[in-house]
C-alpha cells in the first residue's frame, strides 16, 4: 500500500487547492508585493539595514551556559548534573542534548518556582539534592545555575554547605558547582566554568606521587567519535592519559536491553588524581580559558593547547604531545599522516579555489579555516556568534599565514540573518554550518556540509571524528563529495556525464 | 505554544539566547509562506540578554529591538513578545513598551510572560496565551469579506506535520467554510475574525478551552469538541458537527464517510493483522493520550495505560470513559516511574517524548514520539491514519528490536 508522507501530500492538487483558496482569510499580502520584499532582501542596502541592527538578533549560533554545563557533567562517571532553576530549563537542555546525540540525556532540576523568585532558592536546593540523592545514588551531583537562580543572587556554595551540614545528602560526596549565567558568554563559558568547578573539587588534597600521565581536556566536544578517535591516537603512541569530561560513552552507549543511567564518564579516581599527571592538553582554547589557567597556576604542570583539526594542527598536537611525554611518533602514525596528505591531495582538483561560508563555535572555526586553507579553498564569511575580541585576532592571524585566507573577514557577535545577507551580496560555493544553517541552504541555494553543533537533521554524524589525520580525511571526504554531489545535480541535464573523478 | 505558530507574526524570545535556541524549529508547525519575508515561524529571534540588561532593565532594549525587526521584516503583521524567567524577575514592564510600540508601528504587539517559574506547568502557559489573544488580537478588526452560515473555526490544531490541513480537507469537503485555523498555520487576520464564525471547532481542549468560553460568552459563537484520530472517531465527529448544520451539510457529511470508508477500510486491511493484540502505554501532554485511544483501537490495539504531563482534573474526568477497563491513568509521572510501568505492563510500544525516547530504544522497547510524530505525520483526518498505521506497524514491528541481545 502506497502511503502518502506530508512531503508528497500536501502537493497534491486538492492540497494545492486548499491553500489557495485559504488565502482570502489570510490577510496577507499579495505575492507581487511578497516576491518585491523578498528581491529586496537580498541587496547590499538591506545588507546595511541588517548589519546596523543592534538591539536583536536574528538565528544566532550559540546556546546558553547551562547547556555547556550539563554535556561538561555528563563526562563523568556516576554523576548527575542537578540544575538549580525552574523544570522547563532542565527539560530544554536535555533535549537538545537528546536530539543532536539521538541518546538519552540525563539531568534533575529543583523545580524553582514563584516562590523561589521571593525567598530564594535555598529550601528547592536543600529537598532537590536529598530527593536526586536518594532516588539516583550519585557518587558525584554536578550543581548549575540557570538564569533565575543567578537573578535571584542564589549561592551554591552556601546552599550546598547547609545541605552537607543538615546532613540532606553526605558529607564526603563531592558536590562541584559552577555559576552559569546564561545572559554571560555562551555554552561554552558553561563547559569551562563546570570543568573547573569539577576539577578543583575533585582534586582537592589528592597532590601527591606523579603518574606520569596526560590529560586531555576536549572542550565542548560533541563529537563522541573525536573521544574514540583521540583514545586510538595516544594507545598506538603508548600514552598513558586520562580524558577529563569523557563524554563517549555517556552519549553513545550500546542498547542492551536495559537502560542505565550513568553509562559512562571519567572515573572518579582518574579525575582526582589528574592533578598528578605530567601534564594537560586542552584541545580546545575558548570553552576551557579558566579551566586551563587554574591548572597552570594550581597544579603545576606542563599544559598545552592545541584544536586538532587539519593537518598542521594535528601534526601540532602530536608535537605538543611528544613535548609533554617524551614519547616519540610511532610510524603508524606516521603513515596515518601520509594517508591524510593522500587524500588532500587526491581531492585538492574539487575544492581549490573554492569559496566557503562558516559557522560555528570558535576553536571549531579555527580549525575548519585551517583545513580549508591546506586543501586551497578561500574561507570568505566566517561567522562566530559566540566569538570574542580574542577569537576574532586569533583568526585574523591564521588567515593572514596564507595567501587563501586574503578573503576571509571574520564576524564575531553576529547571527546567521547577518551571513544571509553576506551570501546573497558575496557569493560562496559552500557553506559548513550546524543543522540550522539548513535554512540558509534553502534560502541561497549554496550547499550545506554539516560540520558542528548541533546536527539533528542528519544522523550519526557525530559518531564520525573530525579530529586527528583521520578528522581530516572524514572533512575532505564530505567536502568534495557534497561538491560532486552538487555538480552532478546541476549538471544533470548537460553533456557532462563524468563517472570518473 | 499556542501564540508560536502564528505565522506572519515575529515571535521575539525576550530574555537570554537559551529558551530561543532550545525550541528554535523544534516543533513542527507547517506552514506556507516565504520564511524571513512573510513568514516567520522557523527563526528564532532573541534580545539576547546580556548582564547590563538584566542590572538596567531591558525595556529600552526591546522598544529599539521592535523597531529594528519592523524596518527588516516590512511584511510582518504582528509582533509577539514571550517574556522569559529573568524578566519577570527584575520587574521589566514589557505590556507598557509593547502598548507604544504597537501604537507607533500599528501592528498588534502581544506580550505574554511565559516564565517558567510561574506555574507548576506548560498548561499556565497555556491559559496566559489564550487571555493575551483574547485582549489582543481577537475582535479587533481583521479583513473578512462575507459571513456564511457555514463559517467555522478549526480550533486547537497547530498542524504537525499538516495535522490541520488534513482536517481541514474533509471540513470542507463537508460544505463548510474554514475561516481560521488556531493556531497551526494561522495568519494574525485569522486570529482577529475568529470571533465573527458560527462555530468553534476545537481539537485540543487543554490548550483552547479558555478562548472558546470566552468567545461563547462574548460574542455567542457556541464550541464543539471533536476527534479526528482514527477513521471511527472521525466518522463519529463529522456526524456530530453535521448535526450542528443543515441538511445539505448532513447528507455532505454521509457523502464524505461513504467516500472515504473504503480507503480506512483498505488500510485497516492492510495493518490491523500486523498490529492486533498489541499493547500501548502513552505518556504525552494534552489531548494525545485521550484522543488517540480510538486510533489505536481501529487497528485492534489496547491502551493499556497512558498519563498526561500537564493534565487537569477535567483531563481525567474526559478520560477514563475512553478507556479500556484495568488501564493504568499515571499524572506527571518521573521517567523512573515510567519504566518501572513498563517492567510491569510490558507494553508492545511506548508513545512519549524527546526525553523518554531514547531511554526506551536503550530498552529495546518499540517507542514512538507523540508530540512531534517522530518527526512523520500528518496523523489527523482521513490522510492522516494512513500515515499513522504505517508509523505504528513500523514502530511494533521493525526487526531491529530483534537484534537487541536482551539478558535473560
Ligand atoms: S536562557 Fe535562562 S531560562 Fe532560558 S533555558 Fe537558558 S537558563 Fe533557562
Ligand atoms: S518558561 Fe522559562 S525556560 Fe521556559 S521558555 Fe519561558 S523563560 Fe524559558
Amino acid at each position: 500500500m502506497k502511503i502518502l508522507d506530508h512531503n508528497e501530500l500536501f502537493q497534491r492538487p486538492e492540497y494545492l487547492e486548499q491553500f489557495e483558496n485559504k488565502r482570502q482569510f489570510e490577510g496577507m499580502a499579495p505575492p507581487e508585493k511578497v516576491r518585491e520584499i523578498s528581491e529586496w532582501t537580498k541587496t547590499e542596502e538591506y545588507k546595511e539595514l541588517n548589519f546596523a541592527r543592534k538591539n536583536i538578533k536574528i538565528n544566532p549560533v550559540k546556546a546558553c551556559q547551562p547547556l555547556g554545563a550539563l554535556l561538561c557533567s555528563g563526562g563523568f562517571q556516576d554523576t548527575l548534573p542537578f540544575v538549580q532553576g525552574a523544570q522547563g530549563c532542565a527539560a530544554y537542555f536535555r533535549s537538545h542534548l537528546a536530539r543532536h546525540f539521538k541518546e538519552p540525556s540525563v539531568a534533575v532540576s529543583s523545580s524553582m518556582t514563584e516562590d523561589a523568585a521571593v525567598f530564594g532558592g535555598m529550601n528547592n536546593m536543600l529537598e532537590g539534592l536529598e530527593n536526586a540523592y536518594a532516588l539516583y545514588t550519585p557518587k558525584m551531583m554536578a550543581v548549575f545555575t540557570t538564569c533565575m537562580a543567578e537573578v535571584i543572587g542564589d549561592d551554591l556554595n552556601a546552599y550546598i554547605r547547609s545541605a552537607k551540614g543538615k546532613g540532606t545528602i553526605p558529607e564526603d560526596l563531592p558536590v562541584p558547582f559552577a555559576h552559569t549565567p546564561s545572559f554571560v558568554g555562551s555554552h561554552i563559558t558553561g563547559y569551562d566554568n563546570m570543568m573547573k568547578g569539577i576539577l578543583s573539587t575533585v582534586t582537592q588534597g589528592k597532590k601527591g606521587e606523579p603518574n606520569g600521565k596526560l590529560n586531555i581536556i576536549p572542550g565542548f566536544d560533541t563529537y563522541t567519535g573525536n573521544y574514540r578517535e583521540l583514545k586510538r591516537l595516544l594507545d598506538i603512541m603508548g600514552v598513558e592519559h586520562t580524558t577529563l569530561g569523557d563524554i563517549s560513552e555517556t552519549y553513545d552507549s550500546p542498547t542492551t536491553g536495559e537502560y542505565t543511567i550513568y553509562p559512562g564518564g571519567t572515573p572518579l579516581a582518574d579525575a582526582a588524581d589528574s592533578v598528578n599527571g605530567v601534564g594537560t592538553i586542552a584541545l580546545q582554547r575558548f570553552s576551557t580559558a579558566k579551566t586551563m589557567q587554574f591548572i597552570k597556576t594550581e597544579w603545576v604542570h606542563k599544559t598545552e593547547t592545541v584544536t586538532p583539526i587539519g593537518i598542521k594542527n594535528t601534526d601540532a598536537f602530536f608535537e605538543a604531545v611528544v613535548k609533554i611525554t617524551g614519547k616519540p611518533i610511532p610510524k603508524d602514525i606516521e603513515d596515518e599522516r601520509g594517508r591524510a596528505v593522500d587524500v588532500m591531495v587526491d581531492s585538492h582538483p574539487y575544492v581549490h579555489g573554492k569559496r566557503f561560508a562558516m559557522t560555528g563555535d570558535p576553536d571549531q572555526l579555527l580549525g575548519l579555516i585551517s583545513i580549508i586553507m591546506e586543501l586551497g579553498g578561500y574561507p570568505a564569511h566566517i561567522v562566530c556568534t559566540n566569538g570574542d575580541k580574542k577569537f576574532k585576532a586569533q583568526a585574523e592571524e591564521l588567515l593572514s599565514q596564507s595567501p587563501f585566507g586574503a578573503q576571509g573577514q571574520i564576524y564575531t557577535n553576529k547571527d546567521l540573518w547577518h551571513m544571509r545577507s553576506l551570501m546573497f551580496t558575496e557569493p560562496v560555493d559552500m557553506l559548513i554550518g550546524n543543522s540550522y544553517a539548513k535554512f540558509l541552504w534553502r534560502d541561497v541555494g549554496t550547499p550545506l556540509v554539516r560540520i558542528g553543533f548541533p546536527l539533528f537533521d542528519r544522523h550519526h554524524l557525530h559518531r564520525v571524528p573530525i579530529i586527528g589525520y583521520q578528522g581530516a580525511i572524514n572533512i575532505v571526504t564530505s567536502i568534495v563529495n557534497t561538491v560532486l554531489d552538487e555538480l552532478d545535480r546541476e549538471t544533470m541535464h548537460t553533456a557532462s556525464f563524468d563517472v570518473i573523478r | 505554544m499556542v501564540w508560536g505558530p502564528v505565522k506572519d507574526q515575529i515571535t521575539i524570545s525576550h530574555g537570554p539566547v537559551g529558551c530561543g535556541q532550545y525550541s528554535w524549529w523544534a516543533r513542527r508547525n507547517y506552514y506556507n509562506g516565504q520564511t524571513g519575508i512573510n513568514t516567520f515561524g522557523t527563526m528564532h529571534v532573541t534580545t539576547d540578554f546580556q548582564e547590563k540588561d538584566i542590572v538596567y532593565g531591558g525595556d529600552k532594549g526591546l522598544d529599539a529591538a521592535m523597531r529594528e525587526l519592523k524596518g527588516l521584516f516590512p511584511l510582518a503583521n504582528g509582533i509577539g513578545v514571550l517574556s522569559e524567567c529573568p524578566v519577570g524577575l527584575i520587574g521589566d514592564d514589557i505590556e507598557a513598551v509593547s502598548k507604544q510600540v504597537e501604537k507607533d508601528l500599528e501592528i498588534p504587539v502581544v506580550p505574554v510572560r511565559c516564565e517558567g517559574f510561574r506555574g507548576v506547568s506548560q498548561s499556565l502557559g497555556h491559559h496566559i496565551a489564550n487571555d493575551t489573544i483574547r485582549d489582543h488580537i481577537l475582535g479587533k478588526g481583521g479583513i473578512l469579506e462575507e459571513e456564511t452560515p457555514y463559517d467555522v473555526n478549526l480550533i486547537g490544531d497547530y498542524n504537525i506535520g499538516g495535522d490541520g490541513w488534513s482536517s481541514r480537507k474533509i471540513l470542507e469537503e463537508m460544505g463548510l467554510r474554514v475561516i481560521t485555523q488556531w493556531t497551526g498555520d494561522a495568519s494574525v487576520n485569522e486570529m482577529k475574525i475568529a470571533s465573527r464564525a458560527k462555530y468553534n471547532l476545537i481539537h485540543c481542549y487543554r490548550s483552547m478551552n479558555y478562548i472558546c468560553r470566552h468567545m461563547e460568552e462574548e460574542y455567542g459563537v457556541p464550541w464543539l469538541e471533536f476527534n479526528f484520530f482514527g477513521p471511527t472517531k472521525t466518522y463519529e465527529s463529522i456526524r456530530k458537527i453535521a448535526a450542528l448544520f443543515d441538511d445539505t451539510i448532513q447528507a455532505n457529511a454521509e457523502k464524505v464517510i461513504e467516500k472515504y470508508k473504503p480507503v480506512m477500510d483498505a488500510v485497516i486491511a492492510e495493518y490491523k493483522p500486523k498490529l492486533e493484540g498489541k499493547t500501548v502505554m502513552l505518556y504525552v501532554g494534552g489531548l494525545r493520550p485521550r484522543h488517540t485511544v480510538g486510533a489505536y483501537e481501529d487497528l485492534g490495539m489496547e491502551i493499556i495505560g497512558t498519563g498526561y504531563e500537564f493534565g487537569h482534573s477535567d483531563d481525567y474526568k474526559r478520560t477514563y470513559p475512553v478507556m479500556p477497563e484495568g488501564a493504568v491513568i499515571m499524572d506527571d509521572a518521573t521517567s523512573y516511574e515510567l519504566e518501572e510501568f513498563t517492567y510491569r505492563l510490558r507494553p508492545d510500544m511506548i508513545g512519549a517524548g524527546i526525553k523518554e525516547k531514547y531511554n526506551y530504544h536503550k530498552m529495546g522497547v518499540p517507542f514512538r514520539q507523540m508530540h512531534s510524530w517522530d518527526y512523520s505525520g500528518p496523523y489527523h483526518g482521513f490522510d492522516g491514519f494512513a500515515v499513522f498505521a504505517r508509523d505504528m506497524d513500523m514502530t511494533v514491528n521493525s526487526p531491529t528490536w530483534d537484534l537487541v541481545r536482551k539478558k535473560k
